[in-house]
């Protein structure tokens, strides 16, 4: 379980990397917290010419909050949100997801935006983001481009990113004050990838109302007929919990989901428990 | 003569007393805490290069050609570069068992992904990685066998030519008419049981490093065993090379647990390698290899047939049990051992009128099967504890009662089982009311009536079991293995300037022994058990023994270092009487020194006397203060340690995920050593218990391709998984070993699947859901409620 020989290049600039990943056809990969990429590297699973070191690029550490939104750069550590060191954007959702991200050692180095591009059907980030509808800053040889958060996540391992592009930054509009979220996900034991995972987030006064599944191996999904509901639901009740159940019913009936029992069970057991812990804690 | 609470002499007790029965800290503690153990990765030999194996990517195939690169070909060795390698043979003594050979490195045919092709050497383990990525090996791919069941039934390919099917031996152990017993049952509890297969997983994985000394003229191989003078034993005869001329030696481990008691067929190429080489090779095992291509576990199915009176009286069993023993025998344990020791211990503590035990060991494309924790009876305690708790459900009793009115009395000891075992001692009865009076089954019941909420479930699950260990010779030749494991040796040996060293055969790798064995020698000389070194683990430092595997070290070498300690505290009192010019009789041992009265000689005295000044010494008393002994229990059957265990569960049907709430340990392992061990044993041995009840799993695809070989896919149970259990002794001690000692060493691993999947049944029991196989995944739960609702007319509560 050691790696291949590659070569290792660290670009004191962002142009300087966008052009160490633009000079390969193929086998060039970005590095920032390695925390998914080098086991990969190790086990040989992961093709490769040269790694691009993006990990002490100013621009990918950037953080700028405006009043409607905060800049985060692509290499912000999950610990930097866990332990609240760059600003909350989400009344405490990216804090909470942040916290639960593998074991406080990954969350040490691995970063936001290489989870994002790395893509993994079961990365934390993914629901939270779609459910706000962040907006990704990518910068390749033909200059800058934004990509709307619906458009980001196109499967597993694959995102809008193309091979010689770079994450540079997520940007997430704030939460009103008044914003409920919740995020819930099923995991055999701590610190393992979880097998379903949900994001809820009803924001009134900025007409924001997502419900976005995530499951292991699967495409996230944004549930349009619960997000609908949840949009104008009253208190929590035995039949909210019942209509919720009936609406995500007819979200994975309509996503062609319905198929393996197990999945549509544990899927509708994060949904709930994300829709509650919205509804009732926040 | 006195006794302290163990049994033991009070004779030679030191102030604070730290003997034998002191929960004192552990002295290799020191050097582990501060990460200053010396592991084989540790090692730094000049000149070393590194192995990386090539392995085959088919489960079954004959290798039509090997192709190697022409700038490596001098950093590759195939078996056939090794010159004159015996393949490993690892046998029964037994006219039916079926042998077969296991090279070191496949030849002609592969029989499992992962098994050893060529070894690659390069100066780092990535150069050598990168070689074995070149090569390139031509298979026909053969059929695979992969179904334990099909293979069993004879349906399918052959994997060693020439046999007839690929059942290797049947064992059939039992007693009574188990016909007549089966005409008069008022009830039968009859089901179908899996323990699925297993990988062992111990922290620091395998690893072998091998050179010529030229002085000694000597092949010096270390590698991370149990058992390093076995390991010579064996080498020497199959590589060609003399014992003396051989020292094997056996570092720091981390962890073992079984994986690293067998000959590994890596030892044999590697000290195959470092024959004709002239510098030392190095392997390490990675996380994949160890995943897929060391020994592995279990992998049990029964058939079992439970027949009881109408009071839960159990009259007798019938038990089929199937092992799959994946595509090789190791050495020296055969691949029977697994399952003759299941159908031998399926009785567990009870009494019964009849047995009828039939173990069939048949192969299959998988890794071979090697000892785990627990040696089969994990599985056969899960097995027979399901049945007792479906069998108490039955006839409509709280599990605990009938277990107590079954099992085999006090009063009764020693008993022969039904399966032919020698209980020697024993309170079982008391250890299930022990642990109900601390469970507090009545107020459990009432909470547990309370509706379950939200889908969420408790429930309450027990397991008894009787522990063989330290077995003796006679045991082991009832087994009709090939190497005979009833002795341990010891050296005890006094410096010249008064302090004790213990040379053993055994290892420790997390037994505490390097504290344990020193409480006994201080508990027979006086000494500062904190003052006495142990080494161990090498063939140049001790005498001959066998190492340490079956709960028998503290038995086997405790008995040893007890008998060798007290040979010296018998010539240190002659020799302490004499410089006191005082009788032998009226002297003492304490706190290092020979005391009389009032008046003392410090062992530093005794000790430049024996060593530097013999004309001090009494008359016709021979220089020297050195002892070497070998010590065997007095009977070879072996000492019993027995527990209750009971786990409280929570089991969320809406996720398929089990908490356990709170877990109760009593047990009777006799005269306890040290308890602070004892209870990091049963704590240690839980964890892996819990992970082989809920976590691990080793499966195979259809083409025998590993679906864990990574710990993306074999889940471990972490800190957060793993309740401390409470643990409350019983000591019945043995009237078999000195001290009265037992071993203890896998108890925690053998109850706790069982304990834990009663426990996950009787919080589904209302839910029409019964499930028998390990582990009991999220998807097994799920699974399961989702099919028994679709049988039943009413599938409400259940919401699937």
């Amino acid at each position: 379980m050691k790696p291949p020989p590659f070569d290792y290049v660290r670009p004191d600039s962002l142009q300087a990397a966008v052009g160490a990943l633009a000079d390969l056809e193929w086998g060039g990969r970005l590095i920032a917290g390695g925390q998914s990429l080098v086991p990969m590297l190790n086990l040989r699973l992961a093709p490769l010419v040269r790694l691009v070191d993006v990990s002490r690029l100013e621009e990918l550490r950037c953080l700028e909050e405006t009043s409607d939104a905060v800049l985060f750069g692509a290499c912000i550590r999950h610990a930097e949100f866990e332990d609240s060191e760059v600003p909350d954007a989400t009344n405490g959702l990216m804090q909470q997801v942040a916290a639960g991200i593998a074991y406080r050692a990954i969350r040490n180095r691995g970063t936001i935006g290489g989870s994002v591009s790395l893509a993994d059907p079961s990365a934390d980030w993914i629901t939270p983001l779609i459910a706000l509808g962040a907006r990704f800053n990518i910068v390749g040889q033909e200059g800058k481009r934004v990509c709307q958060a619906a458009d980001m996540f196109t499967g597993p391992y694959t995102t809008n990113v193309g091979d010689h592009e770079i994450l540079v930054s997520i940007e997430v509009p704030k939460l009103s004050a008044e914003a409920q979220t919740g995020y819930y996900k099923i995991v055999r034991k701590a610190g393992e990838f979880a097998m379903a995972m949900c994001t809820a987030i009803r924001d009134k006064q900025h007409g924001l109302c997502n419900v976005v599944l995530g499951c292991a191996n699967r495409k996230q999904i944004l549930l349009p007929n619960s997000s609908t509901y949840l949009a104008d639901v009253g208190e929590w009740s035995d039949q909210v919990r019942a209509d919720f159940r009936a609406s995500y019913r007819k979200d994975m009936q309509q996503a062609n989901r319905m198929e393996d029992l197990y999945e549509l069970k544990l899927c509708e057991t994060a949904v709930l428990q994300t829709v509650e812990s919205a509804l009732v804690n926040s | 003569m006195e006794k302290n609470e163990s049994g033991v002499d009070e004779k030679n007790r030191q102030q604070p007393f730290r003997g034998i029965g002191a929960r004192i800290n552990r002295n290799e503690d020191a050097r582990f805490l501060d990460g200053k153990g010396e592991y084989l990765a540790d090692l730094n030999i000049p000149g070393t290069q590194e192995v990386a194996f090539s392995r085959s990517p088919v489960a079954h195939g004959r290798i039509l050609s090997i192709e190697i690169p022409e700038e490596f070909r001098s950093q590759v060795f195939l078996m056939s570069d090794l010159g004159n390698i015996k393949p490993v043979r690892a046998v029964l003594n037994h006219p039916d068992f079926r042998v077969s050979d296991f090279p070191a490195m496949a030849t002609d045919v592969v029989r499992f992904v992962g098994e050893a092709i060529a070894m690659c050497v390069a100066p780092t383990r990535a150069e050598a990685e990168d070689v074995a990525q070149s090569i390139f090996v031509d298979f026909e791919e053969l059929p695979v066998v992969v179904d334990t069941l099909e293979s069993a039934g004879g349906r399918t390919e052959i994997i060693h030519e020439g046999w007839p099917n690929n059942t290797v031996f049947i064992s059939k152990p039992g007693n009574g008419d188990i016909d007549a017993v089966a005409k008069k049952a008022d009830v039968i509890i009859s089901r179908e049981l899996r323990m699925n297969r297993q990988c062992v997983v111990s922290l620091e994985g395998r690893g072998v490093l091998a050179y010529q000394d030229r002085r000694l003229q000597e092949l010096v191989v270390y590698s991370s065993t149990q058992q390093p003078h076995i390991i010579r034993t064996i080498l020497a005869k199959l590589i060609g090379v003399d014992e003396h001329k051989m020292r094997v030696v056996a570092p720091d481990i981390g962890g073992a647990f079984g994986v690293k008691n067998n000959l590994q067929q890596e030892e044999v190429a590697i000290a195959a390698l470092a024959k004709i080489v002239d510098f030392p090779v190095r392997w390490i095992e990675d996380r994949r290899e160890h995943l897929i291509a060391s020994a592995q576990a279990r992998e049990h199915h029964y058939s079992m047939k439970l027949y009881a009176d109408k009071n839960g009286r159990i009259l007798g069993l019938d038990a089929e049990v199937i092992v799959d023993a994946g595509a090789y025998s190791i050495w020296p344990w055969s691949c029977a051992m697994e399952c003759n020791m299941v159908v031998g211990v399926l009785p567990g503590p009870y009494k019964m009128e009849a047995y009828r035990g039939k173990g069939i060991t048949v192969l299959s494309n998988k890794p071979p099967l090697g000892p785990y924790r627990g040696v089969g009876r994990p599985g056969a305690c899960f097995a027979m504890e399901r049945l007792i708790d479906e069998l108490a459900r039955e006839v409509g009793r709280e599990p605990h009662e009938i277990r107590i009115e079954n099992m085999v009395e006090p009063d009764q000891m020693p008993f022969t089982t039904i399966a032919g075992k020698l209980y020697d001692s024993g309170n079982f009865p008391q250890s299930v009311r022990k642990c109900a009076e601390m469970i507090n089954v009545e107020s459990f019941r009432e909470r547990q009536k309370l509706n379950a909420k939200n889908g969420i479930h408790i429930g309450l699950g027990w397991a008894s079991y009787v522990e063989q260990t330290a077995h003796g010779t006679n045991e082991w030749l009832s087994r009709n293995l090939s190497e005979i494991f009833g002795y341990e040796s010891a050296t005890a040996r006094f410096t010249p300037d008064g302090n004790l060293i213990l040379e053993v055969a055994i290892h420790n790798h997390g037994q505490g022994l390097e504290t344990t064995l020193a409480q006994v020698a201080a508990t027979e000389l006086g000494v500062d058990p904190t003052n006495v070194v142990i080494r161990y683990g090498d063939t140049a430092v001790s005498p001959y023994g066998l190492g340490t595997f079956a709960s028998r070290s503290m038995v086997m070498a405790g008995g040893a270092v007890g008998k060798a300690t007290e040979e010296l505290a018998e010539k240190v009192k002659r020799i302490g009487a004499h410089i006191l010019e005082t009788t032998f009789d009226s002297v003492l041992l304490r706190d290092g020194m020979v005391v009389s009265g009032e008046r003392s000689v410090p062992f530093s005295e005794i000790c430049r006397v024996a060593y530097r000044h013999a004309q001090d010494l009494p008359p016709n008393e021979e220089p020297g203060l050195t002892a070497t002994v070998a010590y065997q229990p007095e009977s070879g059957t072996g000492a019993f340690s027995y527990a209750t265990h009971a786990a409280e569960v929570l089991v969320d049907t809406n996720s398929g995920l089990v908490k356990i709430d709170d877990y109760v340990v009593v047990h009777d392992c006799g005269t306890i050593v040290n308890p602070m061990v004892v209870e990091g044993q049963i704590q240690g041995g839980l964890a892996q218990g819990i992970g082989n009840a809920l976590y691990e799993e080793s499966p195979y695809d259809s083409n025998g391709q590993p679906l864990a070989s990574t710990f993306l896919d074999y889940l471990l149970p972490g800190f957060t998984e793993v309740p401390t259990a409470r643990i409350e002794h019983i000591e019945s001690p043995s009237p078999f070993t000195r001290y009265g000692v037992k071993g203890m060493g896998e108890g925690g691993a053998i109850g706790a699947p069982a304990a834990v999947v009663n426990a996950i049944n009787d919080a589904l029991k209302n839910t029409g859901v019964e499930i028998n196989e390990t582990p009991v995944s999220p998807r097994r739960i799920l699974t399961a409620i989702q099919r028994a609702a679709s049988t039943s007319d009413s599938n409400e509560g259940n919401n699937l």
